[in-house]
């Protein structure tokens, strides 16, 4: 409810300033003038917010996917680590926005390099969460798990990597957060569709209102992108409901 | 029951960090008894029960053991009959799993938790984590059963009940259990010997008279306690 209650409360807001101030529409069109946009232009916004949404799941899947697969191989073999760790810390010290015109130029302007962009944003900290996870095992286990003769492999796929589940749902919640900036800058940099593409082409052509209706599509698919993913974390650690919930 | 072999320490040295707990440790403990090791805190009960383990460095097994630690170590993502039965599963042998089930369950009835077998660790109390520890200790079926302070968290009735328990169900197995209480190894324990001094030296054994689990209130049995809580304080 108070979500909801700061919502309307700052649309107001903003409709009182837009009509106080008496400022063009193509400088800040009032929420009223977004809203007509939005229901006239439906057809249009909701083509490119399904392009955009695939882009951010596919990419949030390739990029759990990877970053998963990564600390595991990290956790399993210390020679791995030690060669492919600097190369991921070094991967993470370029600025995505660098290298976005460069994942455009080899993937091309369509989806693949938007996809290749929310994965390569969302990995890291998933690599890093899971893997942080994957070393703070309890020590009791792994003595126990010793005295029971256990195999490492069986240790690790039975023991460690259900004992950092939470920390890999802590890390995809974050990736889930992180996942609309890395489509969305591979849009601006070059695409044919997305509701990146959507923005800079009407704001280049004075059209600001349905550059504002893209925008609160774009925070609405934000908002659900994250919320899925954190009811799918949820059901991936049972046993380990928040207090209070 | 195969008889139980007795477990022999000669000529030891046991090292935890860069601290020398024993020295020329050589103890005898007799096949099929419950030896309760006594001692204060930080005197080096548990590395040597690590040690007898083989979880210390340098320390070489001499035969298949059962640990259980002070906390009960339930993975909170299994139900409580895959916990007793974590040894099978990691292990990975799917034909030893499958047999082990019948015997699983059966000690799960022994411990009195015949019906929770399909929750959560978290669902159940302390005494009843506890519980399922034992049981899954007793499934793993080792001749040697190590047992460090698995009472200590417990409130006292509980801690009674369940040394009645442990005392019937490790019947018959070599059992080496430490402990910082008195009561609870003159109650368990076979046999009594009395850690002490850094590097720790063995007391002499002491043999409480009647069958385990004894009497709490058995006069005798408290005289002794008073004897060696006077052990205990004397040395610093």
């Amino acid at each position: 409810m108070r979500p909801l209650i700061t919502a309307v409360g700052l649309l107001l807001a903003w409709e009182a300033l837009a009509w106080a101030t008496g400022v063009p529409v193509y400088i800040l069109p009032p929420p009223a003038r977004v809203a007509v946009v939005l229901v006239e232009r439906f057809d249009l916004l909701i083509e490119q917010a399904a392009w955009t949404a695939t882009e951010m799941v596919l990419g949030l899947v390739l990029g759990l996917i990877l970053g998963a697969a990564l600390a595991v191989v990290f956790a399993a073999s210390a020679g791995w680590r030690r060669w492919a760790l600097p190369l991921v810390i070094i991967s993470q010290a370029i600025p995505v926005i660098a290298i976005a015109p460069l994942l455009v130029l080899w993937l091309g302007y369509g989806m693949a390099s938007k996809v290749a962009m929310a994965a390569l944003v969302i990995f890291f900290p998933v690599v890093s969460t899971l893997y942080d996870g994957l070393r703070r095992t309890d020590p009791g286990w792994l003595d126990l798990a010793q005295t029971m003769d256990a195999p490492p492999r069986a240790v690790l796929l039975q023991i460690r990597l259900p004992a950092a589940l939470p920390a890999f749902a802590s890390g995809a919640r974050i990736a889930a957060a992180v996942a609309p900036i890395g489509a969305v800058i591979g849009e601006w940099v070059g695409a044919s569709a997305g509701l990146g593409f959507l923005m800079t082409q009407s704001l280049a052509r004075g059209q600001t209102p349905l550059a504002f209706a893209a925008l609160v599509l774009l925070c609405l698919l934000g908002l659900a992108l994250y919320h899925a993913t954190d009811w799918a974390a949820r059901r991936l650690v049972p046993w380990q409901s928040p207090q209070g919930e | 029951m195969v008889a139980s072999p007795s477990l022999s320490v000669r000529d030891a040295r046991i090292v935890f960090g860069d601290r020398v707990v024993a020295r020329d440790l050589t103890l005898d403990f007799p096949g099929g008894r419950t030896t309760c090791l006594l001692g204060r805190s930080g005197v080096g009960k548990t590395s040597l029960l690590r040690w007898l383990a083989g979880l210390l460095p340098g320390a070489g097994r001499a035969q298949p053991t059962a640990y259980m630690a002070q906390r009960d170590l339930l993975l909170p993502w299994l139900t409580i009959l895959d916990n007793v039965l974590l040894g099978f599963r990691l292990r990975g042998d799917a034909a030893a799993l499958e047999a082990a089930v019948p015997r699983a369950r059966r000690l799960l009835a022994d411990v009195g938790l015949g019906d929770r077998s399909g929750d959560l660790p978290e669902t159940l109390s302390a005494g009843m984590r506890q519980r399922a520890a034992l049981a899954r200790t007793l499934c793993e079926d080792r001749p040697i059963v190590l047992m460090d302070e698995p009472f200590a968290h417990l409130d006292a009735v509980t801690r009674l009940e369940l040394q009645d328990l442990a005392a019937r169900l490790l019947a018959g197995r070599t059992v080496v259990l430490v402990t910082h209480d008195p009561l609870e190894a003159l109650r368990m324990g076979h046999q009594v010997r009395v850690l002490s001094g850094s590097p720790f030296a063995v007391g002499p054994v002491i043999e409480p008279p009647g069958a385990v689990p004894r009497d709490a209130a058995d006069p005798v049995l408290l005289g002794l306690q008073g004897r060696l809580i006077a052990e205990l304080r004397s040395v610093p």
